[in-house]
């Protein structure tokens, strides 16, 4: 079923000597290269979407007074601001760290390949983003500002210039965000091919890691969803350069038609984020419970259940926008029974807590603090999707702090789980853990003290994007709340620090790492840390699934993927055995 | 949390904060549950008083069972939710009851325009008046609104009344509400809809019937309003 035969060629193929600093760091095929690349990359632009969040919270708990740092906010500039913070979080950090960096760095190796399927599509991908990252980067410095009509760019606030005065600053945001699509596009295409493909003799399906089957899910989900928006920023464009009248209504547009073909796609794109997160998760929880995974087959059925549900849920977002009242209900239903598929993940990951030798590294604190808080961002869902309730909380904080406690859970708290767990073979040492704790212990603190307060904010109808709340009565005991999130927010960014000074000095100073310092099962675990070029020195041979820890009958407390099943044991052997032909 | 609702003076926003709190405590028992025993997991089970793990794979349908068994508790609640929650939006969204009055509110950048079709009842007559940010609705009488905008999307979201509803340029969306209490309220919109979102701020007063009249009178005169 799987195919060795490219990897098996290739083999060997790598080990050329030096290729020169450009072609080894800077346009380097290599995929290891390249997920460090989005990383770097992906960190770099948290830094920026940090910044926003800042300001942001600045304001709104003092509003206009001069911000340390940057001086005072208008309001045009605050549009911009959460503009560009949306922006850049959701599509230039999180899919790039997620997706780009661990997708790209664990999919070749967990799966066996020698790198991905095709390494030079690999690296145009990382540079296309690279290049949509600039072009929107350089939308800061256009004459009237960046982009100001939301991160989901509604029309026709932002098909004519003269409802927003921004001129080129949001034809710059659809193009990069366009460039962004196609870069995705093509990584996944690469994911796909490769976890499919280039899997080695014995890695079945059903033995690929979770990593392996969120990012494969992921990538299909984003490349069927992404497709309409693509057009659709195109006609945004050219509804702004050309005067066409796709979503505008005086010419027969219609503005509805953007929020179908955003939300088809930003609907599965918010599971394109969050289920590699929860594949972090699946990898990390059992190694440090020393369990198997809780109910595999499970919760792979259940993860493309809810890819395919992902599809049918978008007009969620527009219960209220207009659409044909009738047309609410099915998508509320659709919306509210997606609550199953997430809850299979989520109980199973609990059961495999349940009874295990737990031990709490800096990556298991932000595997289950992310598993307890994206908890919340769940049952939140539930109050969101149902249409009735959604008339009153609709476009208020709660939907701010509920997809605040769904994507960060999954994209930040995932994403710094699996850096804390596979810094080692990425760089070939470990960081350091007394660090790394203080930074979860003040993440998880400061996380929570931001958005718990924006709930209740929600609840108590404070709408979102409002530039300051005092002009309304009714706001005033809110006020308290922001405050209460500013300065969580301030802890919050602080909070990086322990983690920006253990990353540095552990590249540098951190202890060298062994090849499986936390007595992993999965193939990446298998070759040096950091693998070289070509990832194994002889070809892999699978023989069992990827959470094969704790079992009583085996001679050691895990039992790595390409290790040869034992002779014929007297005690346990069918046990054995059944795992292996599985 | 649920202390955080303002006030509520409509008939359907005791649905609406009903199933607020119907929600509220499905979901609040499950959190309350999933996060005592994951905390109960990392504490009891944790490698100091753990020698030997449960090898369990879950796999098995007695074992599966474990997680499903839970999920069909979920599905079965997620029905129940949706059956309230359909209903709700069915009150507020579908069913439309017969007018006592009405008013045109159309969004504009950056202020709500809320036009009365005066003595006659009937719009697009002489008598027709078009007040800014302010919505003068009687008590305990059905007012349905005709909403659109000018220019983008604005959102017509006045809390006390639980009521939320997008005014899209191109099109004239139908709605209702009854007010309960008098008193003013405030209305804000709920869409960004450019620099000047955050101010765009309207206030509905409900009045009592005589100080409904009162307001009528004034204006738009004693003679007309006394045809009304
Ligand atoms: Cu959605
Ligand atoms: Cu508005």
């Amino acid at each position: 079923m799987a195919t060795a035969t490219p990897s098996e060629i290739r083999v060997g193929a790598h080990h050329e000597p030096h290729l020169g600093f450009l072609r080894s760091y800077v346009f380097s095929v290599d995929h290891k290269v390249i997920a460090k690349q989005y990383l770097g990359l992906s960190l770099f632009m948290a830094l920026l979407g940090g910044a926003a969040a800042y300001l942001i919270r600045w304001q709104l708990a003092w509003p206009e007074t001069y911000v340390p740092g940057w001086g005072y906010v208008e309001p045009q500039q605050y549009n911009a601001i959460i503009t560009m913070h949306g922006t850049i979080m959701i599509f230039f950090v999180a899919m790039p760290f997620v997706l780009g960096a661990f997708g790209n760095f664990l999919i070749p190796l967990m799966v066996g390949a020698d790198d991905m399927a095709f390494p030079r599509l690999n690296m145009m991908s990382f540079w296309t983003l690279f290049v949509g990252s600039a072009v929107l980067i350089a939308s800061f410095f256009v004459p009237a500002g960046p982009a100001a009509g939301g991160w989901t760019a509604y029309a026709p606030l932002s098909a004519r210039p003269i409802y927003t005065g921004v001129t080129w600053g949001q034809n710059l945001w659809l193009i990069a965000v366009a460039i962004e699509f196609a870069s995705f596009l093509m990584g996944g295409i690469n994911f796909l091919t490769t976890a499919l493909n280039m899997r080695v003799p014995g890695m079945t399906l059903w033995r690929l890691p979770m990593l392996v089957w969120t990012e494969l899910i992921a990538a299909v989900l984003f490349m069927l969803s992404v497709g309409p928006l693509i057009a659709g920023a195109f006609m945004l464009l050219l509804d702004r350069i050309a005067g066409t009248s796709f979503f505008v209504p005086d010419k027969g547009g219609d503005p509805l038609l953007w929020q179908h073909l955003f939300w088809f796609f930003g609907h599965p794109e918010v599971y394109v984020v969050g289920l590699p997160g929860f594949g972090i998760m699946m990898e990390i929880i059992p190694v440090f419970s020393r369990k198997p995974l809780y109910g595999y087959k499970t919760i792979v059925w259940g993860m493309i259940a809810a890819g395919v549900l992902s599809f049918v849920v978008w007009a969620h977002h527009m219960f209220v926008s207009g659409i044909d009242p009738r047309l609410a209900t099915p998508f509320s239903i659709t919306t509210i029974l997606i609550s199953v598929p997430f809850a299979i993940i989520v109980f199973s990951l609990l059961v495999t807590l349940w009874g295990g030798k737990i031990e709490l590294t800096s990556a298991m604190l932000f595997a289950v603090g992310g598993l307890a808080t994206f908890i919340i961002g769940g049952v939140t869902g539930i109050f969101l999707g149902s249409a009735g309730l959604d008339v009153y909380l609709h476009g208020t904080y709660f939907v701010v702090a509920h997809f605040h406690y769904t994507l960060m859970p999954l994209a930040i708290f995932g994403g710094f789980a699996g850096l804390y767990f596979w810094f080692p073979k990425m760089f070939g040492r470990m960081m350091n853990e007394t660090l790394g704790r203080i930074h979860f212990l003040a993440t998880f603190i400061c996380f929570n003290c931001v958005f718990i307060p924006l709930f209740l904010a929600g609840v108590a109808g404070n709408p979102r994007r409002i530039y300051e709340m005092s002009s309304y009565d009714f706001l005033k005991p809110a006020q308290p709340l922001h405050v209460i999130a500013t300065i969580a927010t301030l802890g919050l960014l602080a909070g990086q620090i322990p983690f920006i000074i253990n990353f540095f000095m552990s590249l540098v100073r951190g202890r060298k790492a062994e090849r499986n310092p936390w007595h992993a099962n999965t193939l990446e675990w298998c070759t040096d840390s950091p693998p070289p070029h070509g990832n194994f020195s002889q070809p892999m041979v699978v023989y069992r699934d990827p959470y094969e820890y704790g079992n009583p009958d085996a001679p050691k407390d895990w039992m790595a993927q390409n290790e040869p099943p034992a002779a014929p044991a007297p005690l346990g052997g069918g046990q054995i055995r059944r795992t292996g032909t599985r | 949390m649920l202390t955080w609702l303002p006030q509520n003076v409509s008939t359907f926003g005791g649905d609406v904060d009903h199933l607020f709190h119907i929600i509220y405590y499905i979901t609040g028992v499950w959190f309350v549950a999933a996060e005592l025993f994951l905390f109960y997991c990392l504490v009891r089970f944790h490698k100091s008083r753990q020698a030997q793990p449960l090898y369990a794979r879950g796999e098995s349908s007695s074992q599966a069972a474990w997680v499903l068994v839970p999920v069909l508790v979920v599905l079965m609640l997620d029905l129940g939710i949706d059956k309230i929650g359909g209903d709700v939006w069915h009150r507020i969204k579908l069913e439309l009851p017969p007018a006592g009055d009405q008013v045109h509110v159309t969004g504009k950048q950056f202020n709500w325009e809320f036009t009365y079709p005066g003595p006659d009842g009937k719009f697009g007559t002489a008598d027709d008046q078009t007040i800014e940010n302010e919505l003068h609705v009687p008590v305990g009488t059905v007012v349905r609104f005709e909403l659109s905008s000018k220019d983008v999307i604005h959102s017509f979201f006045v809390p006390a009344l639980r009521l939320k509803q997008d005014a899209m340029p191109g099109r004239t969306i139908k709605g209702w509400f009854e007010a309960t209490q008098p008193g003013t309220y405030e209305i804000a919109c709920a869409e960004l809809c450019g620099f000047g979102h955050y101010g765009m701020h309207g206030v509905l007063t409900v009045h009592t019937a005589a100080d409904y009249q009162r307001w009528v009178q004034s204006t738009w005169g004693a003679a007309k309003a006394a045809a009304k």
